[in-house]
């Protein structure tokens, strides 16, 4: 079986090097990794943002052969920043990206006739969500999608994540920092360090060299490794 | 915009350029009752280039203003308060008094020149995303540099009547223009108005985040060079004949945005029509004014445009943006 999603030799200059990557369809994949560790960075090389060099393919299509008509079909893109360049009313912020309406599942009627900039940030981060989950793309790529939310729409969103994956033929990359929701929802764990994925999967010890924390009586505690061993350099 | 929105703002742009043909209508009318082909020809002569120049002048600086407004992200963003006007006005008395080149081709050429300059210049001061003060700091630099070395170039010119000769243009005026005047700002101008209209769907896009741009395929750096090389090409191309006018670049994308419901890209259909009747009522204003005489054009934007852009800045906030 081939791959939905296939990426090789992926780099962005100084910040991201050489990453090979395959995603299956239906797969919700996490990516975790500390701070500078590049996630951005590699969702970013995925949606094209930034010149990187290096393959790319979605359901054997390179995304970068296909003009803004298709692209949203194809990939979608949540940034990180929840700021907005233009007020324009939430529904029509969602119609801009295209695609069909998710406003029953974000529970969206009564926002979306609200200016997006008068919204809070998590009702704000709702809304965008919305916009790149609407179009039903092959690919979607969210940079901290949960960050902002309440505990309820924290757990809602993998939910809903999960069942716009199932069966679809699509797939998620997600970016995330809480590892426990990513060990509970993901079909795949990728730990990103220094511009690479360093491993697959959350046991062993590269948590711990990795992230500088280790699990201590089911809760996560700054592990006691000093910070000159922490990680590998690039 | 709305189809009513739409067929009223055209109605009253019709309107207007009719009225702005036919008034003052004393001396025309009782020409027309002695003399018809004088009449005609008065009409042709001097009337037409004056309202098709306001016409096509104002359509540029409201197109213009709403693709730089939404390429800064920015409403206090236009042709004029960036300096755009000045550096092509600056272009334009450089080539015609130092260079001595009063062709309108050379005029033009000079005229976009300096607008492309001032663009540059301000692209490199303030940053592709420039904040409001940075923004509006940078744009009144050049404006103040510009208007400096224009004043400088009259003072060296050759001519001693320069300051005399330049002073109606450089205030911004409509009057005593012909035919082939109105055609040489008119092919540019309309050029880079439809131009700009083919970008109004990457400007919408481009309000959800450049990152989110690029993700879905528009390249950021040709956009913005694509609305800098043709702002400077169609304000360059009216400077050159009518002078700097300035206040319409501003104030039309902000009213077009409220027919557009904030949409930056789909206002520049509507912010060329605003732009266009806004230009043409200021001129009707200007000529039918009881003070003795015409008043430059310039002088009538800038009378009306200063308090409103003194209101948009005492108020400044997101509130204000669509």
């Amino acid at each position: 079986m081939t791959a939905l999603v296939e990426a090789k030799a992926l780099s962005l200059p100084g910040r991201l090097f050489n990453v090979d990557l395959q995603l299956g369809a239906g797969q919700l994949v996490c990516l975790v990794g500390p701070n500078g560790s590049g996630k951005t960075s590699l969702l970013h090389a995925l949606a094209g943002i930034g010149a990187p060099s290096g393959q790319v393919t979605i359901d054997g299509i390179d995304p970068g052969s296909v003009g803004p008509a298709g692209r949203p079909a194809l990939l979608t893109f949540l940034p990180a920043s929840r700021d907005l360049r233009w007020p324009l009313v939430a529904r029509d912020l969602i119609a801009l990206g295209g695609g069909h309406w998710l406003a029953e599942e974000f529970e969206l009627e009564p926002l979306l006739d609200r200016r997006v900039d008068r919204l809070s940030t998590g009702e704000r981060s709702r809304v965008l969500l919305a916009r790149a989950l609407a179009p039903r793309p092959k690919l979607l790529l969210l940079d901290e999608p949960s960050a902002n939310l309440d505990p309820l729409w924290q757990i809602r969103l993998m939910d809903i994540l999960r069942s716009e994956l199932n069966g679809s033929g699509r797939a998620a990359l997600v970016a995330i920092h809480d590892l426990d929701t990513a060990a509970r929802h993901a079909d795949r764990i990728l730990v990103m360090d220094c511009g690479r994925i360093a491993a697959e999967g959350l046991d062993g010890s590269h948590v711990a060299q990795i992230f500088g924390v280790e699990r201590l009586g089911g809760q996560w505690r700054a592990a006691v490794i000093p910070p000159e061993d922490r990680r590998s350099s690039p | 915009m709305s189809r009513t929105a739409g067929s009223l703002l055209l109605l009253a742009l019709v309107a207007a350029a009719a009225l702005s043909l036919l008034l003052p209508w004393q001396l025309l009318g009782a020409l027309f009752e002695q003399d018809h082909a004088l009449a005609a020809a008065l009409l042709l002569e001097l009337r037409v280039p004056r309202t098709g120049l306001a016409l096509i002048y104002g359509a540029t600086l409201g197109a213009s203003g709403a693709a730089v407004q939404a390429l800064f992200a920015n409403p206090l963003a236009s042709p004029d308060l960036t300096g755009t006007t000045s550096g092509a006005a600056l272009g334009a008395v450089v080539t015609a008094y130092l260079f001595g080149f009063s062709a309108p081709i050379a005029l033009s050429v000079g005229s976009v020149a300096g607008a492309l300059g001032a663009l540059a210049l301000l692209l490199a001061l303030a940053g592709p995303r420039a904040e409001t003060a940075t923004l509006l700091l940078a744009g009144l630099a050049i404006s103040a540099l510009a208007g400096a070395m224009t004043t400088l170039a009259l003072a060296l010119a050759p001519s001693p009547f320069a300051f005399y000769d330049a002073y109606d243009w450089l205030m911004g005026s409509l009057v005593d223009r012909s035919l082939a005047q109105l055609a040489f700002a008119a092919v540019p101008a309309l050029v880079t108005i439809a131009l700009l209209l083919r970008l109004a769907g990457p400007l919408d896009r481009l309000a959800l985040g450049e990152e989110v741009a690029q993700s879905l395929g528009h390249n950021i750096l040709a956009l913005r060079l694509q609305i800098v090389c043709l702002t400077a090409f169609g304000v360059g191309a009216c400077v050159a004949i009518c002078g700097a006018i300035g206040f319409i670049g501003l104030v039309a994308p902000i009213f077009a945005r409220r027919l557009t419901r904030g949409h930056p890209g789909r206002a520049v259909l509507a912010a060329a029509l605003i732009g266009a009747l806004l230009l043409t009522a200021a001129d009707l204003a200007a000529r039918l004014a009881p003070l003795g005489r015409t008043l430059p054009i310039g002088v009538v934007t800038a009378l009306l445009g200063a308090p409103f852009f003194l209101w948009l800045v005492a108020h400044m906030r997101w509130s204000l943006r669509p």
